[in-house]
């Protein structure tokens, strides 16, 4: 077992896999007045108990729809839900609400990225994360409070017996985010989803809250998604990385391959975008050029092919045919119509150097 | 928070002033302005074809050939430490806070005050009630189903419960329910609820439910408004995110944020109507506040109309002080101080 995995091969099977979590064919659809909106369109990947699945891409590319919708949190009169997702052997797409919500801050939780919008800010930070407890456990409101007081300790908040009474507005960026973290792991989730938890935080708080995470998980042997757009905050947590491009996964590999030999010309613009101070000032960015596609007229062929500085040297094959989502080498999938000896030649010969 | 209370407090009184000066200055001060003698304005007091004597009677009771500053002065210094009125060989003592005495019936004006009072606190505080669960409950349920069949009716019974003017909508009422199918007595039968709290009950629940639907209907539309908004904040979706059911994500979550703003401008309202709801009583002859200030008004009846609009004032700055006072529990961001 490799631990995560693009679930190609039972795809659509409707069988129960034996992964922790294994989303198939996943299609997130949203119709508006100006067209069908196709935020993610066809997503399947594996994740096993214990290991950190990194979701990279731009604003915009489908991350945090696909979270929310693995947690079943998608307004089923805007939005149109379909495929599979496997939760420890339970199908959640077509559960129903009731089934999905007792799930729901028990076997998987989430933690939002600004912390402060994602807190009631009429009630205590302990009251809230009592609440979180209760709702899955029948426990008194003593207990609960013992719990919380005990959560946000382990989180790393001084004085939690005192600070279990204040209110988020009373906590720093860094305080509140751990508070959120506490809550959503109040009920020892398998499956705990961060939607780029450190974003809204300093830089110097951003490492403590990574590590923080990171700890928690190996103290709960958690299942992780880190859906980010930084790929630093990916090569510290990750075991994979899925990139994500309209909609769609581009390249799925291990952090290892997916920095040291990625194959997709967007994940190569990532990692040129990342900045190097180790180089002269002009050389130390280099941006992908134009902006994510709008989702209701996606490119044709090749969502990426406006974008994408190689498409010229496939014919017309970039903006006709959609490329497909093919393992290249054994744990290492990409979807681009360039063939590997040209892929391989690119990466070391033109872009390597320069990252 | 104490010290809030004080500096409020202070501040209350500073405005009660202010309103009792400018009320004063309307009758008092206006008419010298306008070129009006003395003996002019005290002929106004004392009735129909007055005698010199009645007429120099008067403006030494009134004290109108002192200065303005003067005649306020021992104004509030009668609502301070009361005052002593010479009527003839009797002198009638009126205790703090004197008020003084009507010119047209030569009642103590407080009395009158608290007299009528009760009327229009029953009447206000009973719609109160009504307009609240009523705007409320409608508001949320619309915003919940917006762009429903619900949602649009309602809206448009809002749009028009705010447009029709309460003599309509009262007028109507009574000819339907009181004078055709005979459910309600008619305009007029208010009774105290200390005498008879049946009468009371029945008299008043007509002019609750029209005053209601004036009030339900913006309360309903401030509450869709909110709740829409609140529905879409961060928190809801952490709410949901915990597995909390979606009636509590609703009440618990939503709704206690939406209700801030509306809590505002609920003090605002209640204050006002506290003082007197014209329209209504007036429609369905209920002897409150409202009533008292129309024909006091209409009769010049100053201390009266000096009377009433300092209760209103009263009302209006105490509730609101009040509701300034809920918004620290409702809001622990806001801090008093």
């Amino acid at each position: 077992m490799t631990g995560t995995a693009p679930a190609a091969d039972t795809a659509g099977t409707g069988e129960a896999p034996t992964s922790f979590l294994e989303v198939r064919d996943l299609k997130i659809h949203f119709p508006t007045d100006d067209g069908l909106v196709k935020s993610v369109d066809g997503l399947s990947f594996q994740l096993e108990r214990g290991r950190t699945l990194g979701i990279v891409g731009e604003s915009g590319s489908g991350k945090s729809v696909t979270s929310l919708g693995i947690l079943g949190l998608h307004n089923k009169r805007n939005a149109n839900v379909s495929g599979e997702i496997w939760l420890n052997g339970k199908e959640l797409v077509n559960a129903s609400q009731t089934e999905v919500r007792r799930l729901r801050g028990r076997d998987m939780a989430m933690i939002f990225q600004d912390p402060l919008s994602a807190m009631h800010p009429f009630y205590t930070v302990g009251a809230q994360i009592i609440e979180a407890y209760r709702v899955h456990n029948d426990v008194s409101k003593q207990v609960a409070r013992k719990h919380a007081i005990d959560m946000l300790g382990r989180v790393g908040i001084p004085k939690p017996d005192k600070r279990v009474d204040d209110y988020p507005h009373q906590f720093s960026g860094g305080m509140r985010q751990r508070a959120m973290i506490a809550m959503a792991l109040s009920c020892d989730p398998e499956l705990l989803i961060a939607d780029e938890p450190t974003t809204a935080l300093d830089v110097t708080v951003q490492a403590q809250i990574l590590d923080l995470i990171r700890d928690l998980q190996q103290e709960f042997n958690s299942a992780v998604i880190m859906i980010t757009h930084d790929l630093g905050v990916v090569a510290e947590l990750s075991d994979d990385i899925l990139v994500m491009y309209a909609g769609r996964c581009v390249e799925y590999a291990s952090v290892g391959d997916a920095f040291h030999q990625p194959l997709h010309p967007y994940t190569w613009g990532l990692l040129g975008s990342m900045p190097r101070l180790d180089r002269e000032r002009s050389e130390r960015l280099m941006p992908i050029k134009g902006s994510p596609p709008s989702l209701i007229n996606v490119p044709s062929g090749c969502a990426f092919h406006p974008r994408c500085p190689y498409k010229d040297l496939n014919g017309e094959k970039c903006w006709t045919e959609r490329p497909e989502l093919v393992e290249a080498e054994p744990g290492h999938k990409a979807a681009c119509h360039l063939p590997q000896d040209k892929k391989r030649k690119i990466w070391t010969d033109e872009i390597r150097p320069k990252l | 928070m104490f010290a809030y209370i004080i500096r409020r407090l202070i501040g209350a009184v500073l405005m009660l002033l202010l309103v009792s000066l400018v009320t004063f200055g309307i009758f008092f001060w206006l008419p010298k302005l306008a070129g009006q003698t003395t003996d002019q304005i005290a002929a106004s007091y004392v009735g129909k074809a007055p005698t010199a004597e009645a007429i120099q009677d008067t403006k030494e009771r009134l004290g109108l050939d002192k200065p303005v500053v003067v005649q306020y002065g021992s104004y509030l210094k009668a609502i301070v430490v009361g005052k002593d009125y010479k009527a003839g060989p009797v002198t009638d003592h009126c205790p703090a806070p004197c008020l003084g005495y009507s010119f047209r019936s030569s009642q103590p004006v407080l009395e009158t005050l608290l007299d009528r009072a009760p009327a229009t606190a029953s009447l206000a505080l009973g719609a109160a009630v009504f307009w609240l669960i009523g705007g409320i409950v409608t508001g949320v349920v619309s915003a919940l189903r917006r762009g429903s069949l619900w949602d649009r009716a309602a809206m448009i019974i809002a749009l028009s419960g705010v447009s029709l003017p309460i003599y309509f909508t009262g007028l109507v009422s009574l000819a339907l329910f009181s004078y055709t199918l005979k459910i309600f007595p008619g305009g007029g039968s208010y009774k105290p609820i200390t005498e008879d709290p049946v009468m009371w009950f029945q008299s008043l629940v007509l002019p609750w439910v029209t005053l209601a639907f004036l009030y339900a209907a913006m309360y309903a539309r401030l509450t869709r408004a909110g709740m829409l908004e609140t529905m879409n904040e961060d928190y809801i979706r952490t709410a949901r995110a915990k597995g909390l059911s979606e009636t509590t994500v609703v009440t618990k979550h939503a709704l206690r944020a939406s209700l801030t703003p509306i809590l505002t401008i609920f003090g605002l309202d209640l204050g006002l109507l506290l003082g007197g709801a014209v329209l209504t009583e007036s429609t369905f002859g209920i002897p409150g506040l409202g009533q008292l200030a129309i024909s006091s008004i209409n009769s010049g009846d100053l201390p009266m109309v000096l009377g009433v609009t300092l209760i209103t004032s009263v009302s209006i700055v105490g509730i609101n002080l009040i509701v300034d006072l809920l918004y620290a529990i409702v809001d622990p961001r806001v801090r008093l101080g």
